[in-house]
Formats: C-alpha cells, structure tokens, sequence
C-alpha cells in the first residue's frame, strides 16, 4: 500500500515559478471557496441581500463562484420599511440583472399583525432578528449567507466563518466548533442552521478596493451628494418620511455620504466630498474612525450591543 | 461628524508600488497566563495605527474606569482585544479573535489565541491556517513547562515559522545576560523538538517589552546588544507558508463541486456577450488549489475513492470569463478535463504520477478538541479534502507527553491531548504524510450524533514505512 506509484519526480523546482497572490486575490479565492463548499453541503442556502456594499460584494463572488452558471440560491431580504428608497431600487434592479428569487421578510407586516412593537427610539435594527428567524425556518433555509466581517466589531471578532445557530436561531459564543485549515465544519441537525461569513477576514478597506478593482456598482448614496440633514447624536441624520427632526433640531443642505446603508432611522450620514470609488477608497484609507462608530446608533447603545444582538439571531 | 483624515496614513495604505504587490500574511500568538500577550496585541495594533479613535476612546474610558495607570499613558492595551462581555468583566480571554491590520509592505491576519483556557486547542486551531506564530515568554519567569507544550504543538503542526517574543523585557533592566540564557534555552527545546532543522520551518528570538513598545515596531535604543529585527519587521519579511511550500509541493485540487449549467447561463454573463451555443454542453471542477501548481496541458489523474486513478489532460483554467494558463495555490479555478470523466465532489485531481494509493486505513496524530473523550471502537467521521467518511477508530497507541515529547501509553484521549490512533475508513482517501503536505495529511474528526468537531487529524505514515529523507527528524 505504501509504495508511490511512482516517486515525486516531478516537483517544480524553481520557487519563481509561483507568484504569490495579492491580498485581494487571497481573500478573493478564500470566500470563493467558502461559499462553493456551502453550496456543495447544504440543501438550501440563502444570502441576506440588503443592496449595502458587504452583500453587494458577496453577491458578486457568487457570480464569479459559479460563472457561467446562475448563482445557484435565491437572496433574502429583512426589510424594516425605514429602509432608503434608493436602495430598495437598487435591491431589485439587481436581483433582475441576475435572474435571482428575492425572497422578503417584512418588519412592517410583524408590526402590523401586533407581533412585533415598535421601539421607543423609532429604532427597526433590533427588530429585524424576528422576521430574519420566520424567513428562515417558513422556506426551510439551512445555511444563510452573510456578509459580516470581523473587524466591524469585538464580538465579530470571535465569530466563526461557519457559525451554528439553535433552533431560536442564537449564538452561543463560548461554545464555537473549532475552525481548521480550510476544512469547515457545517454538520447540524433538524432545526439548526448555519450562517456563514465568506467575508470575516476582510477589512472595510478591502471591501472598497475590491469594489474599485472589480467596478461593482453600489447604491448612489454611498458617494458624495447634498442631502437635508440634522445632527442628532453625533451623527448627520437624513430628513425623511421615517426620520424627521424635533423642533430644536435645525435642518440643513450639506455634502454628505454613508459608510454603511441600514436602516433610515439609526443610520448616519458622514460629510464627505468623496464623489468616486476612488475617492472613498482614499478616504476609508485616511479614516481615523470605525464604519461603526462614525455611522451606526444601535451600536452605541452599549458595549455589548452587538454581541447582545448577535446572541439572539441577529445576522 | 466628518470623517476625521490622516492622510499620511492613507498614502501609506495606498501608495500604488507596494499594494499591488502586498500580500496576505496569517499569524498567530500563544502564551501563558499574564505573559502580556493582550497586551503585545494592543501594542503591535495601536502602534501600526490599526486601531481607530473611536475604539481608542471607549478603551481609554474604560481604562479610567477600572483606575489603570499604567506607563502606556493610562490606556490598558490590553482592553483593545478583549471581545465578549464575560470576558471583560473576568478580564480574561476566551477563544480565538481575529484581528486585522496593514503596513505598507503586508496586511495581517493575526489569531489571537488564549493561553490559559483550553490551551492547545486555541493553539491548534490559531496555528493550523498561519505562516507563523509568536509564542511570549515572561522574561523574568523564562522557558516553562507551557512554552515546551507550545511549541511541541506547533512543531507538530509544521508552523513555518515560530517567533519567540522575549516579553517583559524592561522587568530585567534590559539585560543582555538574561535574554541570551533564555535564548539559549529556546534553541535547546527546538533542538530537541526538530523546530527550525528541516529547511521549512525556523525559529526565532526576539527581546521586546509589549508595555512599552520596545522591538515590537520600532527597534529599541534599549537593547542595544540586540542587533535584530523589531517584532514587526520580522513579520513583514518572513516568506509566507505557500511561497516555501508551493514549489515543493505537486498539484493537488479536491473539486468541490461540478460547474455544468446545461443552459442555465447566469443572465449577466449572457448579456455581457457569452456565446450561448459554446457554453451549452460547458462542464468543469470546481475547487480551491491546495498545492503546488497546474498549467494548461498538464497531465493529471482523477482519483476517485475505490476506482484506480484515471490519467487525463487539462484543456482550460477557468476564473469567472478569464482563462487562465497557469494557476497556484491558494487560487481558485474551475478546471476542463480532456476525457469525460465521471468527476463529482469529493474526487480529487492531482498530478499524474505524483500520488499514492488511496488507503483505508489511517494512521494519525489526534490533537483532541472536544470535551467527549475517544475510546476505542468509536464510530466518528473523518472530513479530508471535500469528502467525508464513516470511520472505525480501531486503537489508541498512546499520547504525548508535551514536556517531554515522548509517547506514553493510554487507550483514550482526553480534551487538548494529542496522541496516536489508528482509524478504519468506509472508503479509501488519498492520503498524504502532515509531515509534507500541510493540507492534503489534515482531516477533521466529528461526532456523528451531534456534528461538533471532536479533533484535527494529522495523517502519519503506516507503521514500517520508509520515512523520505528529506523530512526526516
């Protein structure tokens, strides 16, 4: 049994043969082979698609994933109804281009049905855990795309690139699987799902070169445009149907983008003259504060924001 | 409210000739309990200017909290690694974090593995995807009996290169004296552990103090007797695993899945101008390189599990529309075949004449990760490659002692042993030596009942088979 079928004769010898990949092209090939391997185990996975730039560049490596076939799995969507016109627009737009099934879940219909109650700050974030749970267990989804990525926060940090989830759909930090070479490890039983971050290992920065390198188009409102706005929290909120000043808060026109497109209700604008990919891939480069803490007001409510979310089946 | 800039760091970040050639560097740290590790952590993030204000206000708030004073300039590095609420109020760290950051020359991975809880498992996991590890060492409390264990591990691992980070080292007054004798005593442990003698792996010592910052980034005045590379620099020069494997190594891709749409072309692809007519009968592997590399025109064998290997051409390396003529680990391709194979998961193709038999019997290094302990005659399921079999675990043949490296008897394993077993498969794999080939001798070991990962499997020659020269220790 031990003997070679013929000895390792043909071992390439010049080390300069092999280029090494650049980082992009790593990272590239990494999530690639993430989302092959959950495609090849599983029996119907899903991709959260909320038309930001995270699950935009995840729905392109699924495009260079299985090219030239269809991007094999439909996209889901956790709609809160505060969500940015333009966005939704391009949600659809793009799911058109691809031949995809979109599939909904709405936050609006669980409030209207009283099964969800609207929160003293007007905040939908932290009400999008329960329709994202119903979505996946009425159309039986068992491994769910993500686009997180471990540097956006520290409880992300420990977050496994398959995670398990319980039939509640919660977390359970201190009991992760192990995550070896790339072998991953996405068994579970009735009930349980996975949800899988191809994407962990990339930072804000890579996102944006990547989308530079590879000319993915994102919603309008991540460049630089002038928009009506009022501060609160620290934070330039856009004026809206769904977000409207107090009387103290005056109302302004200025030169703004978002580093991250959520809800309308607790996302902030930056002021920002950063018109192209180019400019934005410079300014995230120069940034001195996190996509998190420049733009996000669910995640200040405390340290542990995003952990407490994550516990309870939050993406 | 507006983006605060510093554009020296953008240009740094940016600037075009080194970015286009930076590349992707995995490293991971180990240590005991308060050797500083955290803190190093901290200090290698703050001082490349990884971390951001925002998460240096909240640090420095809760540093004037808790009342820390430290020469750090009363901010507790430490605090920037810490992830989940347990752990800040145990100030203690419990599983591995992943942390980002980038120089001009590289941008990092690094896996920040806990020292004191579960140890060996944080170590195999964090070590089993880096090109290096820094294992610290309290400079006033020297080699320990952890350290031993540690780098036992990652000796066993094959980690290509281990960094001893000498800490604490302003404790000892800068003393040359003191961090040549633990030099000394680390180059004596890796000498009886094989680290560092087989050409691929090395082993090295740097003196740092990670509360001050001294040889972690920048070189320090400090230590003048130490003429090396700060921390830092050592990580930014040191080849990666696959530079100083891949031309060693032969081609070897487990495909993952069949790309064959049959007339399901994606829309876009088709819009963009893809001939329909070419593409209607397009079939090819899809599958991530694991080593060496292939090239257009190569001859490959498809080794299917029971089925003699079948020796084939490739006639294209694709890449979502480009066609590549050559293609290396870690890329991933989808690859044409000349002969219309019957080719599905868990095949694996691979240079022709470069593989031996698959085998149904596995004999293996276990680094027990689970809390269930192995007995013998346990029904598990080992995953190699993209394939997953039943399996019979046969025997137990004993486990290491760390400290001393020597086996000892035993009939189960235990949470963070590693030891030897010897497993039957219900379908032959094509295995390989870990000692040569990092990827395709790991498998994974799971509980059936519940799916959980019980151990990470290192694949051994059969007992009385030739050990190849060249690897030998």
């Amino acid at each position: 049994m031990s003997t070679f079928l013929t000895e390792e004769t043909t071992l390439v010898t010049d080390a300069a043969a092999t280029t090494r990949l650049s980082s992009l092209d790593t990272l590239e090939s990494e999530a690639i082979h993430i989302i092959r391997e959950v495609v090849a185990e599983f029996e119907k996975p899903a991709l959260l698609f909320s038309g930001g730039k995270d699950s935009v560049v995840m729905l392109h490596l699924a495009t260079k994933a299985f090219w030239p076939g269809k991007v094999p799995f439909p996209v889901l969507h956790v709609d809160t109804g505060h969500n940015f016109p333009e966005v939704i627009d391009f949600r659809d737009r793009t799911v058109e281009r691809l031949g995809l099934k979109l599939v909904v879940g709405s936050v609006q219909e669980f409030i209207d049905r009283g099964e969800l109650a609207e929160r003293a700050d007007g905040t939908r974030n932290p009400l999008q855990t329960v329709p994202l749970l119903d979505a996946i267990q009425s159309n039986k989804f068992d491994a769910v795309f993500g686009g997180g990525r471990r540097d956006e926060d520290k409880a992300r940090a420990k977050e496994r690139i398959l995670s398990l989830r319980d039939e509640f759909g919660q977390w359970d930090p201190r009991n992760q699987r192990p995550e070896l070479w790339n072998l991953y490890n996405g068994r579970h039983t009735v009930g349980q799902h996975v949800r899988a971050f191809p994407i962990s290992n990339w930072t804000e920065l890579d996102v944006w070169r990547y989308i530079e390198r590879e000319n993915i188009e994102l919603p309008g409102l991540y460049y630089a445009h002038e928009r009506e706005v009022f501060a609160r929290d620290g934070m330039w909120r856009a004026v809206g149907e769904v977000s409207q000043p107090l009387p103290h808060e005056d109302v302004i026109t200025k030169t703004v983008r978002y580093r991250t497109v959520g809800d309308m209700s607790c996302t902030g604008a930056v002021e920002s003259a950063a018109a192209t990919v180019r400019d934005v891939v410079i300014e995230v480069a120069a940034s001195t504060i996190t996509e998190r803490g420049a733009t996000r007001a669910d995640d200040r409510i405390s340290e542990a924001a995003m952990e407490d979310r994550k516990k309870d089946g939050y993406f | 409210m507006t983006t605060d800039i510093d554009t020296a760091r953008a240009a740094a970040l940016l600037d075009e000739a080194p970015l286009a050639s930076a590349s992707l560097f995995r490293f991971a740290t180990a240590g005991s309990v308060d050797d500083g590790k955290s803190t190093l952590v901290g200090r290698l993030l703050h001082d490349s200017k990884a971390i951001l204000a925002d998460q240096l206000d909240a640090v420095a708030r809760t540093s004037a909290d808790r009342g820390f004073g430290g020469a750090a300039g009363g901010i507790d590095l430490a605090l920037l690694t810490d992830g989940l609420r347990a752990e800040r109020e145990q100030g203690i760290t419990i599983d591995v974090a992943y942390r980002y950051f980038a120089t001009d020359r590289r941008s990092f991975i690094l896996a920040d593995c806990p020292g004191h809880v579960q140890y060996t498992k944080n170590t195999v996991t964090g070590a089993s995807t880096a090109d290096a590890v820094v294992v610290l060492i309290d400079a006033r409390k020297g080699v320990l009996e952890q350290t031993r264990r540690h780098l036992s591990v990652l000796q066993l691992l094959r980690v290509a290169h281990v960094i001893v980070a000498v800490n604490k080292i302003d404790l000892v007054d800068f003393s040359e004296t003191v961090f040549r004798e633990i030099e000394a005593d680390v180059q004596q442990v890796g000498r009886e552990l094989g680290l560092g003698s087989d050409g691929i792996t090395d082993l090295l010592v740097v003196p740092v103090s990670a509360l001050d910052g001294d040889n972690v980034v920048e070189r320090s005045e400090r230590t003048p007797w130490y003429t090396g590379p700060a921390l830092l620099e050592v990580l930014e020069t040191l080849p990666a695993a696959d530079e100083l494997e891949s031309h060693l190594e032969s081609f070897r891709f487990p495909v993952q899945l069949v790309i064959r749409p049959q007339g399901a072309l994606a829309p876009d692809a088709v819009a963009g101008g893809l001939d329909v007519e070419e593409y209607r009968d397009y079939r090819a592997y899809a599958g991530q390189i694991t080593e060496g590399s292939v090239k257009v025109g190569d001859k490959v064998s498809v080794l299917t599990p029971g089925q003699d290997p079948r020796t084939t051409t490739v006639t294209g390396i694709d890449f979502a529309g480009s066609s590549l003529e050559e293609a290396s680990a870690p890329q991933s391709v989808a690859i044409r075949l000349a002969d219309e194979f019957d080719v599905a998961r868990g095949d694996t193709i691979a240079a022709a004449g470069t593989v031996r038999e698959s085998s149904a019997d596995l004999y293996a290094q276990l680094c027990w990760l689970s809390p269930k302990p192995l007995r013998e005659g346990a029904k598990v399921l080992v995953k190699h490659g993209t394939r997953t079999v039943q399996a019979l675990v046969r025997s137990v043949n004993g486990k290491l002692d760390l400290a001393t490296f020597k086996l000892e008897g035993a009939s189960s394993l235990e949470l963070n042993d590693i030891g030897h077993a010897q497993l039957r498969l219900a379908a032959p794999l094509p295995l390989e030596n870990y000692l040569h080939h990092r990827r395709t001798g790991a498998f994974l070991v799971i509980d059936p009942l519940d799916g959980n990962t019980l151990a990470a499997g290192l694949v051994k020659d059969h007992p009385g088979d030739h050990e190849d020269e060249r690897y030998s220790i």
